[in-house]
């Protein structure tokens, strides 16, 4: 134990003080605040400098009308299709709409002529207020006011309660909890990954520099290898850590700083873009739906997949790693381990997220090889107890599994050298007792 | 000391090791030879709980070997390596306290050596920026620091240029005198002549022979003696194929089952004998010769 304990400890250290841990740990964090700092900076920026676009309309329909804004504004004349032309080569107009007689019945042939391509915004305006002038107008030709349309139209929001075997109510919402599971599964599969990958280099470098040699003779190869698959787990909380606090912070002290920036009006706007659907208590709602999280629940399912996750597959990378002498050959042994992570992964997004209960859901998130990712998924839609504690005994069995087999790979890989193992070689160092 | 009986190993169907039998004693310097292949490492392997035999035993001091003679073992392997972002005095604290030092023996004793050996100065410094003998240096205390009553030194000297093979060779004996039993797995024949107290040499799992030096090389005395007549008063017999050098006949004779003496008798009929001396073989001759004719079976 102790001398798990002390290759731990160096296998973290050397990480840890490496200036390119410091420095992934210290920019990636940065990078998300940054490029909503710059995307908000760009927007406000081109607003500020904008001078208005005149944009001329022929109307042939004699019907239509556009709300000029502050940034387009809207001329309407008879000009003919070559003298609108001359206006926007000349610079005078932004662009040309020009809109043919037609049957209201079968709208075609608006064309819109511009000197540069224009924006994705512009064109949905065009084409939305088009739309809806030609639609009023087909109502009142049937004989319909528009006005009772529009009364008539009705905002549902559901306000979905999950009531618990213990008769609680919570309030849901799924929108919330889809981005909950999303990030969470999305953080473990990345981790997995990243930190596996590190596990096996640690390995093939220990392998292929001959130190393990001089290390067997001190301690049990076993120890080796799970002192090396902990400390790098400490090395990815350390660094899970310090993102969190981080972004958090950043992103807190951007939004802070740009909000107060931001020109009233366009404040309004956005978040009129964000609140559309959702009546005057939306946002009293979504604060309701994070007081019925169970955070406490799911933070400590968060670790406890996470480490699970990682410490199942940390040792399948372990015996990888010790298979071979150049990452180069790991190649051959990745699939085993990378066709699981791909399965859950993709099963995040095509079953667990769209329906958290059903059969597919639930045997991923049971399957050891698969629930670390498929459960954080579920957790906070949810889950019966009954679920998530067979599918944490068996990650840790699924665990205790995979590193009893890495081991018995890793104790004879470890000092082969210079033989390219396959499949069945493997399963020969598994069989083998010493 | 270190007495290993009746070791069998196999991977497979190779067999590495067979009924391998060894007594080593307390203080000596033991050669453990054989050509490539033969065992050797497997052997030590056992030695150093790396491996476990299929069978047969290893005793140390009497008793069967167990985990806690790991921080009485020290080795050096053939194929050695060093963690080469880390600095030598880190990497030198890690290999001494997996050993079993504590931190506060580990950093007397390794500030020690570093003094000893004049390498106080690299401390700080990381092992992909030494010379390869700087870090085989390295490797050598790291291997020594907790004093192990036994060393396992497989081939010791390959990568060191020869200043620092003296020195190290020195270390060897001094540690000898300490009292220090040192196992040597080598093939450089000169280096066990010089070193070596007691061998034994392994050939395709086999142990094909073992003892003192002196023990070995008589065994294998092909009985044949260089003997050199001056001036001789009878003709030399022509299928003695005798050079002539001013006067002086310089030719080899086996005894063919007579004694020493008798022939020196014989051969004094032919005048001045100025030499007669028995052609003692190197360890390098018998190496040879022994793996030749194991091949040959």
């Amino acid at each position: 134990m102790n001398k798990i304990w002390l290759v731990m400890q160096r296998e973290y250290l050397a990480r840890v003080k490496k200036k390119s841990f410091l420095l992934a740990t210290l920019l990636t964090p940065l990078i998300f605040p940054a490029i909503m700092a710059i995307f908000v900076w760009i927007a406000v920026e081109e607003k500020d400098n904008q001078s208005l676009r005149i944009i001329e309309v022929v109307d042939e329909n004699k019907l239509f009308f556009l709300e000029s804004s502050d940034q387009y504004a809207f001329s309407f004349s008879d000009r003919s299709d070559e003298e609108a032309k001359e206006l926007v080569k000349n610079g005078d107009r932004y662009g040309f709409l020009h809109i043919p007689n037609f049957d209201l019945e079968d709208p075609k042939g608006i064309t819109f002529f511009g000197e540069e391509n224009p924006n994705m915004n512009l064109m949905s305006y065009l084409e939305s207020s088009l739309k809806k002038k030609i639609e009023d107008q087909r109502l009142y030709e049937s004989g319909i006011d528009p006005q009772l349309i529009s009364d008539i139209r009705t905002n549902v929001d559901i306000k979905s309660i999950t009531v618990n075997e213990q008769g609680e109510e919570k309030v849901s919402n799924a929108t919330v909890n889809y981005a909950i599971g999303f990030v969470a599964g999305i953080l473990i599969y990345m981790f997995i990954f990243i930190y596996g990958n590190q596990i096996m280099q640690g390995v093939i470098e220990e392998k292929s520099s001959r130190i393990v040699e001089i290390l067997v003779s001190s301690l049990k190869p076993f120890q080796l290898m799970m002192g090396k698959i902990v400390g790098i787990a400490g090395v990815g909380l350390t660094q899970l850590l310090i993102w969190i606090v981080l972004i958090g912070g950043l992103t807190t002290i951007v939004t802070g700083y740009l909000g107060m920036k931001m020109p009233q009006q366009q404040a309004m706007e956005m978040a009129q873009v964000g609140m559309e659907q959702i009546p005057d208590s939306g946002v009293s709602e979504i604060l309701q739906v994070i007081n019925g999280i169970d955070f406490v629940t799911l933070v400590l399912c968060f670790v406890f997949y996470f480490l699970g996750g990682y410490l199942l597959y940390g040792a399948l990378f372990a015996g990888i790693g010790s298979a071979v002498d150049a990452p180069s050959d790991a190649q051959q042994f990745m699939l085993p381990v990378t066709i699981p992570l791909i399965v859950s992964y993709m099963g995040l997004f095509v079953f667990v997220l769209q329906d958290p209960n059903s059969t597919a859901s639930f045997w991923l998130s049971i399957v050891p090889l698969t629930s670390p990712i498929a459960m954080m998924g579920r957790v906070s839609f949810g889950v019966p107890f009954w679920e998530l504690a067979l599918s944490m005994v068996l990650l840790i069995l699924g665990f205790l599994g995979t590193t009893w087999l890495a081991g018995k790979i890793y104790r004879i890989g470890i000092l082969m050298h210079g033989t390219k193992p396959s499949y069945k070689t493997l399963w020969k160092w598994i069989k083998t007792n010493n | 000391m270190l007495e290993t009986q009746k070791l069998n190993k196999s991977y497979g169907s190779n067999r590495a090791l067979t009924d391998v039998d060894l007594k080593v004693s307390k203080g000596v310097i033991f050669g453990l030879l054989g050509p490539n292949g033969a065992g050797k490492s497997t052997l030590i392997r056992i030695i150093n709980q790396i491996i476990d035999a299929d069978s047969g035993q290893v005793l140390i001091d009497g008793k069967p070997l167990a985990p806690y003679h790991i921080s009485q073992i020290g080795y050096l392997p053939e194929e050695r390596g060093l963690y080469k972002k880390m600095k030598v005095w880190d990497q030198m604290i890690y290999f001494a306290r997996l050993k079993g030092l504590s931190q506060h023996d580990a950093k007397t004793r390794i500030k020690n050596w570093l003094d000893k050996m004049e390498m106080s100065t690299w401390r700080e410094k990381k092992i992909e920026d030494l010379s390869k003998g700087m870090a085989q240096k390295v490797q050598f205390i790291s291997t020594i620091i907790h004093n192990p009553p036994l060393l396992i030194l497989d081939e010791p000297f390959s990568g060191f240029d020869p200043v620092n093979a003296e020195i190290i060779k020195d270390q060897i004996l001094e540690l000898k005198k300490q009292g220090t039993t040192v196992i040597l797995s080598t093939h450089r024949m000169e280096s066990v002549e010089l070193l070596c107290d007691q061998v034994a040499m392994i050939n395709k799992s086999h142990k094909i022979l073992d003892g003192t030096i002196r023990q070995v090389k008589n065994s294998f005395r092909p009985e044949v003696f260089h003997v050199t007549v001056e001036n001789p008063v009878k003709e030399i017999p022509a299928e003695w194929t005798a050079k002539e050098d001013e006067g002086a006949y310089h030719f080899t004779l086996p005894l063919s089952g007579k004694r020493p003496n008798e022939l020196l008798e014989e051969l004094m009929n032919y005048g001045q004998i100025s030499r007669f001396q028995e052609v003692i073989p190197s360890m390098e001759e018998i190496f040879i010769h022994q793996v030749k004719s194991t091949h040959d079976e």
